[in-house]
Order: C-alpha cells, then sequence, then structure tokens
C-alpha cells in the first residue's frame, strides 16, 4: 500500500507540473561548437570593432519553446537571421540556440555554459529566465546578456551588463480589435489566451480595447486555459467559443495551432499575433502582428560595439516599426475597414490613441 | 448565470467533454491491461508523442489515414516492445525506465518534426461522421452521434477491454499475472509472454491515442502536443480503480470538469481563469487520494517476476 501511495505521489506531482504546461526537453545546442574556437583569455569588446573581428559576433539563445512555433521564440530566431543576413552570414555572425527550455534550471545551466564558452551576447527569451540571469550576469562581466520580455535590465542591483526588451503587444492587439469588431457579424468574439500575463495579457487586452473602440456593444469573451502547450484544451477552448455564437476569434502563443484548426473547420476568422499564422489557414486568417525583434538586437548590437554591454531596455513597437501589421493578401478586407486599421496604426503612432492596460 | 444551464451549454460541454476524453480512453485502457498484469508505463506520453508525430507525417505525405492509423499503432507497439523488454527481461524500475522512454519519445518526436517537417502544418484528418438515425435525436443525438471515427472507437473499446479483461481465459491470465506471478506461473501461464502482450498493447493504443489528436481531432502536430496528457491517462487509471468502466468514468469526469470551466469564463462566472484551469486538475488529486486508501491495486504491480530457475 505504500507504494502505491508513492506512486499516487508522483503522479500527483507530474499533474502539477503538466498543468503548468511543462516540458523537461534540454536539447543540445543546434551547432557543436569547435574547442579551439573557445577564446583562451576575454577580450574586451571595443578593442575589436565588429568589422575587423577575426572570429564571428557569438550569439547563443536560450527559449522556452521550438523556433518553429510560429510564435514567440520563432519571432526571435527569425529576427536573428535577418540580423546574421545583413552582418554578412554566418562567418561574421555565428547563432546557437537551445529550443524547448521550459525547465528554468536547465536554462539557467545553458545560459552559464554558453558565457563561459565566450558567447558575446547571451539571450534569455523568456520572462521566467530573470532570477538566474540576474545570478549569472556579474559573474561574466564582459559579455552581453538580453532579457525578454521585461524592461528591468537589473541596472538598480548594480548590474551593467544586461539588456531588456520587450514587446507593445497591447499596440497590434488594438489594431486586430478595431478589424475585428468590425468584420464580426455576430458581434460575438472569442479569444483563447494561454496564462493571464506577460505579453498574452497585454495583447488581450489591447484587443479588447480596439474591439470595443471601434463597437461599443461588441461582446469580446476571454478565457484562458492554463498553459502554453496544451493544443487539445486550446481546441475545445475555440470550440466553447464558436457554439458560443462568436464568428470570430484571436488567441496568442503556441498552443493556438489547436484552435486555429478549429476556426477554419467553422469557417470563423481568426487574427494572429507574435508571428504570421496565414501559412496554418489561409482562407480564414485576416491579420497578424508580428514582431520583428530586429529593431531591439540592432540597437544592442551597436552598444556592444561600443563597449556597452548592458544598462538598456527596448519596446518594439508599431512607431518604430519592431510590430508590424501583416495582412493576409488572400482574405479580402474591405476598403473602410483597412482604412480603419490603419488610422488605427496612425492613432497609436502619434499618440491620439492612448491603451489602458493597467 | 442560468445560461449554464441552457441547451446550448449542456450540449457544448458534453459534446467537448466527449472529445477531451478520447485519447484519455485510448492511453489509459491501455495502461489498464498493462498494470492489471503488474506493469506500470510512465511511457505513454512517449508513445502518444511519437503515435502522433508519426501518424500526422505519414497522413501528410501519403494522404492516406488508415496508414496514418496503422503507423501510429506500429510505432506504439514497438515502444511497447522496448518497454516490455526493459521491464520484463531486464527487470529494470518500471518508474524509472517508464520516465526514460517518455523523454525519449518527447525528444525523438521534437526532432523527426524538425528533420522532416521544420514547421507547424495542418493535415485533412478523419472528419465528423454522423451515425444514421441515432445522431437526429435531439440533444444526444449531437453530444454522442456527430463526432469522428477514433471517438466512436474509443468508446466503443471500454466494453470490449472489460469483456476481455472479466470473460475471456486472456484476461484470466492477465489477471493472475498481476495478482500473483508465481502461481500463474506454477499453472503453466507464461508471465513473460502475458507482460509482453498487455505492455506491446498498452503501447498501440497509446500510438492510438495520440492519432486521435494529431489526425482526428485537431489535425495539427506541435511538439509536445500531447502537454502531460499521457501522464494523466496513467492516473485515470488508479482513479478507475484499473477497472475499464472506471477509468471511462474518471476519463469523462475530467474532460466533462475541463470543458466546464471553458465554458463557465466564456460565460462569464466570476471564478479567476486561475481557479478554474486548477478544477479538473485538483478534482483528479482529490479523487486519486479518497480512492487509492480504498481499492487495493494489482498485488503485483511494479514488482518484476523472476522465475528463479
Amino acid at each position: 500500500m505504500k507504494k502505491n501511495l508513492l506512486v499516487v505521489l508522483i503522479l500527483a506531482l507530474v499533474l502539477v507540473l503538466s498543468a503548468c504546461g511543462s516540458a523537461p526537453a534540454a536539447e543540445a545546442p543546434a551547432e557543436e561548437m569547435p574547442a579551439e574556437e573557445m577564446p583562451a583569455e576575454e577580450m574586451p569588446a571595443e578593442e575589436m570593432p565588429a568589422e575587423e573581428m577575426a572570429e564571428a559576433f557569438k550569439v547563443a539563445i536560450i527559449m522556452p519553446s521550438s523556433i518553429t512555433d510560429l510564435a514567440f521564440s520563432q519571432s526571435m530566431y527569425d529576427a536573428l537571421l535577418a540580423v546574421q543576413a545583413e552582418m554578412g552570414g554566418e562567418a561574421a555572425m555565428e547563432i546557437v540556440y537551445s529550443e524547448g527550455m521550459f525547465v528554468v534550471d536547465d536554462a539557467a545551466a545553458a545560459i552559464r555554459d554558453y558565457a563561459s564558452e565566450g558567447y558575446n551576447l547571451v539571450i534569455a527569451h523568456g520572462s521566467q529566465y530573470g532570477s538566474s540571469l540576474q545570478e549569472i550576469a556579474p559573474d561574466f562581466p564582459t559579455t552581453s546578456f538580453a532579457w525578454g520580455t521585461t524592461l528591468n535590465t537589473f541596472s538598480d542591483e548594480g548590474i551593467t551588463n544586461v539588456f531588456a526588451y520587450e514587446a507593445n503587444s497591447q499596440e497590434g492587439g488594438y489594431v486586430n480589435g478595431v478589424v475585428a469588431a468590425s468584420l464580426s457579424e455576430a458581434g460575438v468574439i472569442g479569444v483563447v489566451g494561454p496564462i493571464e500575463a506577460g505579453d498574452a495579457a497585454l495583447y488581450v487586452k489591447g484587443f479588447v480595447a480596439g474591439a470595443t473602440a471601434t463597437n461599443p456593444d461588441v461582446d469580446v469573451k476571454v478565457s484562458w486555459i492554463g498553459s502554453f502547450s496544451d493544443v487539445a484544451l486550446a481546441s475545445e477552448s475555440a470550440n466553447t467559443h464558436i457554439a458560443a455564437g462568436a464568428d470570430v476569434l484571436t488567441g496568442t502563443a503556441q498552443m493556438v495551432v489547436g484552435a486555429i484548426g478549429v476556426a477554419e473547420e467553422n469557417g470563423v476568422l481568426w487574427f494572429g499575433t507574435q508571428a504570421s499564422q496565414t501559412s496554418l489557414a489561409p482562407d480564414i486568417v485576416v491579420a497578424n502582428q508580428v514582431y520583428d525583434w530586429k529593431v531591439a538586437l540592432d540597437q544592442m548590437l551597436a552598444n556592444i560595439e561600443n563597449g556597452v554591454y548592458g544598462g538598456e531596455a527596448y519596446t518594439i513597437t508599431l512607431a518604430n516599426s519592431g510590430l508590424v501589421m501583416d495582412y493576409n493578401g488572400a482574405y479580402d478586407l474591405p476598403e473602410d475597414v483597412k482604412a480603419a486599421a490603419d488610422a488605427a496604426v496612425a492613432g497609436i503612432i502619434d499618440g491620439s490613441i492612448v491603451i489602458p492596460v493597467e | 448565470m442560468n445560461e449554464i444551464f441552457s441547451a446550448t451549454v449542456i450540449i457544448g460541454v458534453l459534446s467537448s467533454g466527449i472529445r477531451l476524453a478520447t485519447p484519455y480512453l485510448y492511453a489509459a485502457i491501455g495502461e489498464t491491461f498493462g498494470q492489471r498484469s503488474g506493469v506500470l508505463n510512465l511511457g505513454v506520453e512517449g508513445q502518444m508523442l511519437l503515435g502522433a508525430f508519426a501518424s500526422f507525417y505519414v497522413a501528410l505525405t501519403t494522404g492516406s489515414l488508415v496508414y496514418g492509423l496503422l503507423i501510429a499503432m506500429l510505432v506504439g507497439a514497438l515502444m511497447g516492445l522496448a518497454m516490455a523488454y526493459v521491464t520484463v527481461n531486464l527487470h529494470a524500475e518500471q518508474g524509472i525506465s517508464g520516465i526514460g522512454f517518455y523523454l525519449f519519445g518527447l525528444g525523438m518526436s521534437e526532432l523527426l518534426f524538425k528533420m522532416l517537417l521544420g514547421t507547424v502544418e495542418t493535415v485533412k484528418g478523419f472528419s465528423v461522421v454522423p451515425i444514421p438515425f441515432l445522431s437526429q435525436i435531439p440533444v444526444l443525438g449531437e453530444i454522442f452521434f456527430q463526432q469522428n471515427i477514433l471517438v466512436y472507437i474509443a468508446f466503443l473499446l471500454v466494453p470490449v477491454a472489460w469483456f476481455v479483461l472479466n470473460k475471456t481465459t486472456l484476461g484470466l491470465k492477465i489477471r493472475s499475472v498481476g495478482e500473483n506471478p508465481e502461481a500463474a506461473d506454477s499453472l503453466g501461464v507464461s508471465v513473460a509472454r502475458i507482460r509482453y502482450f498487455t505492455i506491446i498493447l498498452g503501447g498501440t493504443l497509446s500510438g492510438l491515442a495520440g492519432a486521435s489528436m494529431s489526425i482526428a481531432l485537431l489535425n495539427v502536430f506541435q511538439q509536445n502536443m500531447t502537454s502531460g496528457l499521457g501522464f494523466i491517462a496513467v492516473a485515470l487509471v488508479y482513479f478507475g480503480a484499473w477497472r475499464p468502466w472506471g477509468v471511462l468514468a474518471g476519463a469523462l469526469l475530467f474532460s466533462m470538469v475541463n470543458s466546464l470551466q471553458l465554458w463557465m469564463q466564456v460565460l462569464n462566472v466570476p471564478i479567476p481563469s486561475d481557479i478554474a484551469v486548477m478544477l479538473p486538475y485538483l478534482l483528479t488529486i482529490i479523487v486519486l487520494v479518497a480512492t487509492v486508501s480504498r481499492v487495493r491495486s494489482p498485488a503485483a504491480l511494479t514488482k518484476p517476476f523472476d522465475r528463479g530457475d
């Protein structure tokens, strides 16, 4: 009976873990690193400007989901690839990544490994990695770290080598909301959210604000499924919204692929965020807010080149083109709706539209 | 508040619950066979993930859902075979090796996904097949008889499993091997052969559980898409006291509460979402702890059998 109870306890523990949507997948970096590339001694970056660097600028990124999640992690990886292409390919910039790092302890170990292997910039792509970074960064004063999404660079704690980055996801959320409310004939819109926190919460607040500003009578129903990975529950959440009368859906994070499938089956419109989800359901995706972290990365790299290893926070916005509205060309968006969306973008950029997020 | 008792909501909760319960049924019925023969397989989640990927990939590339189903069963059976070898022949600790197989399935499905697909895609999966006449029954028809074929099979599996376990010689052998392997052995029942059979059967059904998600209910493959579901399936076997009907009750209860909490959020029932999403888990844990003291597990569960010859 004792053994029985032990098994039950283990199960209970696993249940709790899976309720948090965890995935203890630790993968080795994609590229093996030749040992001789590890610099024997740290060389201060200001002595070797990028164009004269004999070695490539080395970037490592640690992220919670995969580089192909059509969402959060992919948005950063794609931006890194864009920066790399601009800098002159793999010879100028080397990128390694560790994906699926849902377990924070594993991520912390990876961050420390990359830092001690001489990477110039180590990106901890997930707000859950903050306390690990706070502990590790002071040990590697000539390595730059970046942490998102947050605005906290730990400068208050005397740490000078951490950059922070954040997305004003409520901005594209607002624009999506404007279009969604204009297109909804039923006046009911469903939102499939993961966990009410971070940029998911911001996006949903912006979306609700945009929708209700366009049509005060529209009913935006929000549900949080409590997981970033439960595709099945996301799909049933979409079914629930549709049964409750919604004819337009949106959602955020990587588990929404389940909801998009349901939307497509039922001919219900979909609005995406983080990355373009048009390829999944070209018939029903209307618009996506796409994150382009390149703006933030460019500024970080410029700073590192000048010997500034951290201390600054960057926010991607519609104004600095870090957030881009991406419309599905195959969807026939009415002129006046597109005009309303463009007006919303302009209003957010010039400050005439203020989105309440608190 | 009265909205929650409307026909739309009741139909919505129940039909969502039936769909959500489907993968649990395959995996948990398979696990029931294994545990009744004395083997705890914690690798269900990994078998499901590989089954989900294999069936998705094959359905996508060949356009044949039947091939997809077959490959899911084959992949699950092979993982079951490996699990059987490790636990029956090598006498490995069952819990630990199960976790090992889980991690293998998780990692391998991610690797294959990345190598063979690279990005999330959709596939045309099994569509809804309304059952003639029955699907016309008001309310009930919509809940039970307008689902895809894998949902029907999952529910038919329950009486079949009950019959096999309780009314056939094979079932008697399985139960005796799980209760008293020494006695079964002395009566000429091959403990090893029975356990191989049940673990491979369990793997096959877990593979189907994965396929029921990737090519029937969701029609998409995403890394780690089972999201802990395989572990809940193992918990449901305890919940159901190692009986197919009990497993069915547990799977339905868990899934119904889950779909109910989705509806509660949609209907603006004033409960914080954090609490709402915990409900099915809390309930399962409470019932698990409550039942574990009352129901006896198969006596030889997790114990390797050594003939000593």
